[in-house]
Formats: structure tokens, C-alpha cells, sequence
């Protein structure tokens, strides 16, 4: 796509928008969005969260570690982080989990997919929409709104509490397994809650849908698992509605990451196309048919179609998707029953192993090569922010312009919300917000 | 009588992963409540809204790690009466002190085409060595009860009551079996500060030390009984120590002497 289009004769007026630290983004990073003649002339997501060489210092280290390690790039997904790495590491020890063992992973998996999209549905992206600095300035006149999502974000919490230990950096995932697994007796009291979850997900649903939603369509290469029968989470072949539809060993013959000067996080393209979108939208409109009828029926009373081509109802999709995983919860602990072995023997073996699963955000790809005694000689990783940096300056080219003829505070906002859409997880990317509006040359920074 | 104004409070990030300062957002039962008693004057994760400082309390979240940050971590002091680091990267310098045992410039080549970009220093360092920090939560990720004490205590005027014990004492207050007699799996619990709960035993699996060194830690002993009991090797004893708080002084020293 050129973004290199120039208004054609008359004085060339400039001004740039800048956000230097940007708000309600999980890490740090800003935006430098500079006009001319009052087109878009440059969009840059500056990403300075400094870099932790993860890749680095996994090297030498045992194959039974990534789980704990890799899980400290986030807090608010490690879950993402210890199921790609648990499937790369066990497709190298040759070991497949147990049905039941692949159930209580999808369980866990659900947990942090209603944490983390309710944290940003009614924390971070509510706010926007609704014109508050914060959800606890909102809750002064939404008290209802702040505290029902506070709960259902708690119930999500409980499921990754009551199986992996904590919420943040849950300690009882293990290559082949789980350390101790859950008895049914454990899991009987989250059935409770998450039957009071179902209720306030689909207020969320109804609640989201009737926010005011900006006319902006963008023509997206979307990027997500698909499994023969599952809404995807752990497991399927890498898809696009644009003819991507590879196995997951496949990724990096056909995705590249790439370094730019204005960001610690690496740029993540499609090698013979350049940008893509991974996340909700993407997952949503590529597997409406693996969504639950609840879900399904839900999402129409939104007044979603069976894709979704508008960033900014992302929120409603985030809605949808956390309806459907709490079923998906209910679903899992109605049938388990505890297995006999907490987890499947394994012993070290050389080789190359590839994960990829969907975190809350989108695709996360682990690749780690082993030796023979089992310690790691490579490590790559490519979380779903990197991969959405690029999309996300794009929408900001096409979207800004829209809104020229704001004052500038006003249209700082908007940028900010629409980077917001992406629900960028900036620690992540650089294992990534601040805007700066430049208009003619004049700059202004919030 | 003058109503008090409410107390300031910031939230502050370097180097890290965001979950330390997300286990306030997860204090879903406290949260509200402890916005009506103090002013969230600067928690950029969760609010636009800045206000200016100077601040009653900082809450410090990461590691330094580039000259910038070693800035801003000053003048933050300079702005708060009471700065508190919190986690494993803030007190100890997180996982990203790896980087302190080998050399950045190649680990900067490993993951970066154009190292030439990135601004950072050789070593990654906890808050307490660039400036005074009044008080430290240990772990990776802190303890939510940990922090709501740190609040009310800072709040009602009093010290934090934040044991320093071992994760063994709270695994004996727990009624755990230890792993490491029982299953025979290594475990830091003796060494490892307290504040999980001893929640790793209590999962059958051997602590790793997310709470970093408690007071005195006997570690050269517990690596004995590691080498001699549990046959473990001297490359298992320096990956146990070198995790999370590897940069933490016993950890790092305990390490070193188990090097090949």
C-alpha cells in the first residue's frame, strides 16, 4: 500500500500529532503522527519498552523450562506463553497429551481469555468509548457496569487460580502435563460461578453492542488457527482469508520479522504481502462456525454479520468470544473427570519444535531447536502484538485522515482508542504507547 | 474541620512484564475500594489521567535497564515520599539479569539485525541501586495480599507486616509433606523467601524461588544436600538460582561457585 501520496501544489502546511506515553496498553510506548496540507504524511508507533533478550538467554537452557521462563514476557498472558512453548518442546520429546490432559489446558486457556478480554473490554477500552479517563472515574456514573465486570474478570481469574496455582505466572504447567491436576471436587465450585459468568457475558454482549461505533472498515489479511471442529485455542493449521493455509511447522517460511529504527519490538509481515491483523477479529471471522449456537445467537443480536471488517467492534467481538469461553468452561468441567497420571513421561531428544497458539491477542509462535541433552540452542518467538504493529500504523493512516478537522486533544483520542482496538500487549512485543500530533510542522505532545 | 486530601499514589514501569502492577487491577474485590481512599494520580496502564507530583506513595514496577530509565527512575524519587519496589525485576532485577552473566552486545546480535538501534545498558539492576527504596515486595509476580497489606499499611501509618521467614515455614504452616524428603525433588524452599504461600510444594512440585532470597540463606548447604541427596548436577544448581532473581546477592553468589 503507498502512504506516499502528497496534496499537489499551495503552501505545504504541517502539523504532527504525538502521544508520548500512551495510556490504558499493557507497556510502554507512544505514537508520532505527522500531516501535511492535512493528509497523513507518516504514522509511527513508537515502541521504547526496553528489550529483555528472551531468545538470548534461553539459550543453554533445559527443555523443561520455557514454560516458566517464556511465561514472564507477560503478566497478563502467561497462560498464551506456556501453552505455545509446552506444544513446541512436546512435538520435539515426541509426546501428545491425553484427551482429558488437552481438556484442562483448553480450561485454563479459557480462564485467561475472559481475564484478559474483560480487563480490557471494561478497564482499558470501555473508557474510550464512553468518554472517561479511567474505568474508576467511569464507575462513579457506571457503578454497575465497573463492578459487574470486575466480577466476571474475577470468575476468570478463579479458573486459572484454582488450576495453574496463581494468576499471574501460574507454576503447575509442565511439559506432558500438569504437576498436580484438579480433583472434580475442586472444579465444582467454579460451575457455580461460571453459571453466574454466562448471565454477565451476555450483558456484555448487549452492553458493548450499543456503543457508538465509528464508520471504518479496513480491507484486512486476517491471521488465525483453524481446528476441523474446534473454535480455535491450542491446536489447528495457521489460516487467511487471503490463501494462507499452512501447518504450523510452516510459519516462518511465509511470516518474517524485521527491525525498524522507531521500535524495540520486531515488525512481523506476511513475506510476499506486508501487514496483517491477527486477534479477535480475525478468529472470529475466520471460525464464526465453530462459535457455539449461544454465541452465534448472541453475536446476531449484536448485529455482527458472520465476519467483522470494523477494528473499533472488536470490543463486541472480545464480548463474544468471552460468552463463548465461558461455556466452553462449563462444557470442560461438566465432563472431566481426573485422570490417573498428572502428566506423560518425557526425556530429553534433539530437534526442532514449533508452537502456535491463539493468546487472548492473537497467534503466538514459539520455534526451539534442542540438543541431545535436552538444552535449547535456539529460541524464536513471535507474539501477537509484533505482529499487529504494522496493521495497527495502517489503520492510523487511513483512520487519522478521517479526522483531520478535530482540535488536536480530541484527536489524539480518537488515535489512541484506535490503537486501543488491538488491545496491544507492548511487554509482550518486546519481550511495546506515547502520540505525537505534528500538523505543518507544529507539534503538540500529551 | 478541613476534609484530608486524599493520599497520591503512582504506579511506575521499567523493564518488566506488567504483571506486578496488574495485580492491583486483579484486587477485583479491593479495587474499588482503594480508589475512594487514595487519588490514582499516575497508573498509566489503567488511566489517561496524570496528575503532577509530588506523590505519597510510588509503586516502582521493573528493572533498569537503559541510561533513559536510569534518568527517570531519579526524578521519580525526587517526586515521591515513599517509593516501594515491587517484584523480582524492581528488587532484583528480574529475569532480564541474565544478560548481567554474559555479554549484552552478543545477546543483542542474537535478537536484534540492527543492534545499533537499541539503547541499553550492559547490566539489568534492581531500583535500590540508583536510588533510596523505602520498602520491597518480593516476587514474581508479588502477592496480592502482599500489596493490599503494603497499602493499608502505608494508609494507617504503619510498618507492612511482611514476614521474611522461609517458603519451608510456610509449607509447615500449610501442613505440606516436603517434597524433597518425601519425593525427592529439589526444591529452593529452604533458601526462598516467603510470600506465595508455598504454593509450588503444595502442587507437588519443588519451590523455584520466585520470592528471591530470605534473610540469611544458607545456600551452599542446600546445594550440598542438592549435589549429595538428590544427585543434582552443578549446570542444574546454577539454572535453579539463576532465574528470576539471579542478580539477587545470594543467588548470584550461590551461582557463581557452581559454574563450570
Amino acid at each position: 500500500m503507498s502512504h506516499s501520496q502528497r496534496n499537489p501544489g499551495g503552501p505545504s502546511k504541517r502539523k504532527k500529532i504525538t502521544v508520548n506515553y500512551m495510556a490504558r496498553v499493557e507497556g510502554e510506548g507512544g505514537l508520532d503522527i505527522r500531516f501535511r496540507n492535512g493528509k497523513v504524511e507518516d504514522v509511527k508507533l513508537n515502541i521504547f519498552e526496553p528489550p529483555r533478550f528472551y531468545e538470548a538467554f534461553l539459550r543453554g537452557r533445559s527443555y523443561t523450562e520455557p514454560p516458566d521462563i517464556t511465561a514472564r514476557i507477560c503478566g497478563i498472558c502467561p497462560i498464551a506463553y506456556q501453552m505455545s512453548s509446552t506444544h513446541a518442546i512436546e512435538s520435539i520429546v515426541g509426546i501428545k497429551p491425553t484427551d482429558t490432559l488437552r481438556e484442562l489446558r483448553r480450561l485454563i486457556y479459557c480462564g485467561e481469555w475472559i481475564e484478559s478480554h474483560v480487563l480490557h473490554v471494561y478497564m482499558l477500552h470501555a473508557p474510550d468509548f464512553l468518554g472517561y479517563q479511567d474505568a474508576i472515574r467511569m464507575s462513579k456514573d457506571h457503578p454497575d457496569l465497573v463492578k459487574k465486570g470486575l466480577r466476571l474478570k474475577k470468575i476468570g481469574n478463579e479458573i486459572v487460580n484454582t488450576i495453574g496455582g496463581r494468576e499471574i505466572h501460574p507454576i503447575n504447567v509442565r511439559i506432558g502435563g500438569f504437576y498436580k491436576l484438579p480433583t472434580k471436587k475442586e472444579l465444582i465450585p467454579l460451575q457455580n460461578h461460571l453459571e453466574e459468568a454466562l448471565e454477565l457475558a451476555k450483558e456484555m454482549v448487549t452492553v458493548t453492542a450499543g456503543l457508538e461505533f465509528p464508520e471504518f472498515e479496513q480491507d484486512y489479511e486476517y491471521v488465525c488457527l483453524r481446528h476441523p471442529y474446534e473454535y480455535p485455542l491450542n491446536q489447528g493449521r495457521i489460516v487467511s482469508n487471503k490463501g494462507i493455509d499452512i501447518d504450523v511447522s510452516e510459519f516462518l517460511d511465509h511470516f518474517q520479522e524485521e527491525q525498524v529504527k522507531h521500535s524495540t519490538s520486531l515488525h512481523a509481515r506476511i513475506k510476499e504481502r506486508g501487514a496483517y491483523h491477527v486477534g479477535p477479529l480475525a478468529r472470529y471471522s475466520l471460525n464464526f462456525d465453530r462459535l457455539s449456537p449461544l454465541a452465534q445467537e448472541a453475536a446476531q443480536q449484536a448485529g455482527l454479520g458472520e465476519t467483522c471488517y470494523n477494528p473499533f467492534k472488536s470490543i463486541i467481538i472480545r464480548s463474544v468470544e468471552t460468552l463463548w469461553a465461558v461455556e466452553e468452561a462449563l462444557r470442560i468441567i461438566d465432563n472431566y473427570s481426573k485422570p490417573e497420571k498428572d502428566y506423560i513421561e518425557h526425556s530429553p531428544r534433539a530437534g526442532t519444535g514449533h508452537g502456535c497458539t491463539e493468546a487472548p491477542r492473537g497467534i503466538l509462535y514459539h520455534r526451539y531447536k534442542t540438543d541431545e541433552e535436552g538444552l535449547i540452542t535456539d529460541a524464536i518467538i513471535t507474539p501477537p502484538t509484533s505482529q499487529n504493529q504494522k496493521m495497527i500504523e495502517d489503520d492510523l493512516w487511513h483512520f487519522a485522515e478521517k479526522y483531520t478537522e478535530l482540535p488536536d486533544e480530541d484527536l489524539k483520542w480518537k488515535c489512541e482508542q484506535a490503537v486501543r482496538n488491538y488491545d496491544p500487549c507492548i511487554s509482550c512485543s518486546c519481550h511495546f504507547l506515547k502520540v505525537t500530533v505534528d500538523r505543518d510542522g507544529k507539534v503538540s505532545k500529551v | 474541620m478541613k476534609a484530608r486530601r486524599k493520599p497520591k499514589l503512582a504506579v511506575w514501569k521499567f523493564a518488566s512484564c506488567d504483571g506486578c502492577q496488574l495485580t492491583l487491577l486483579d484486587c477485583e474485590d479491593e479495587l474499588l475500594a482503594v480508589a475512594d481512599v487514595v487519588e490514582i494520580a499516575n497508573f498509566p496502564e489503567a488511566s489517561r489521567e496524570v496528575a503532577r507530583g509530588p506523590y505519597d506513595l510510588s509503586l516502582v514496577e521493573g528493572s533498569i535497564t537503559t541510561p533513559h530509565d536510569a534518568e527517570r527512575i531519579r526524578t521519580i524519587r525526587k517526586q515521591s515520599k515513599f517509593l516501594v519496589s515491587i517484584g523480582a525485576c524492581a528488587t532484583a532485577g528480574g529475569i532480564q539479569a541474565l544478560r548481567n552473566f554474559r555479554n549484552v552486545r552478543e545477546f543483542l546480535s542474537i535478537v536484534y539485525a540492527r543492534p545499533d538501534y537499541i539503547d541499553t545498558l550492559p547490566h539489568s539492576t534492581p531500583i535500590a541501586d540508583h536510588v533510596f527504596v523505602d520498602f520491597e515486595l518480593r516476587g514474581c509476580p508479588i502477592s496480592k495480599v502482599q500489596l493490599v497489606e503494603l497499602i493499608s499499611a502505608f494508609l494507617g501509618n504503619r510498618k507492612p507486616n511482611i514476614s521474611s521467614h522461609s517458603v519451608c515455614v510456610e509449607c509447615k504452616l500449610r501442613g505440606n509433606t516436603c517434597v524433597m524428603i518425601a519425593n525427592k525433588v529439589p526444591c529452593l524452599g529452604p533458601v526462598t523467601h516467603a510470600g506465595c504461600d508455598a504454593l509450588c510444594p503444595s502442587y507437588n512440585r519443588g519451590c523455584f524461588g520466585c520470592f528471591g532470597p530470605k534473610e540469611t540463606p544458607n545456600t551452599s548447604s542446600l546445594s550440598h544436600q542438592w549435589s549429595n541427596g538428590l544427585s543434582a548436577s552443578d549446570r542444574d544448581i546454577v539454572h535453579a538460582y539463576r532465574t528470576f532473581n539471579a542478580y539477587a546477592e545470594a543467588f548470584k553468589k550461590e551461582a557463581t561457585t557452581h559454574e563450570p
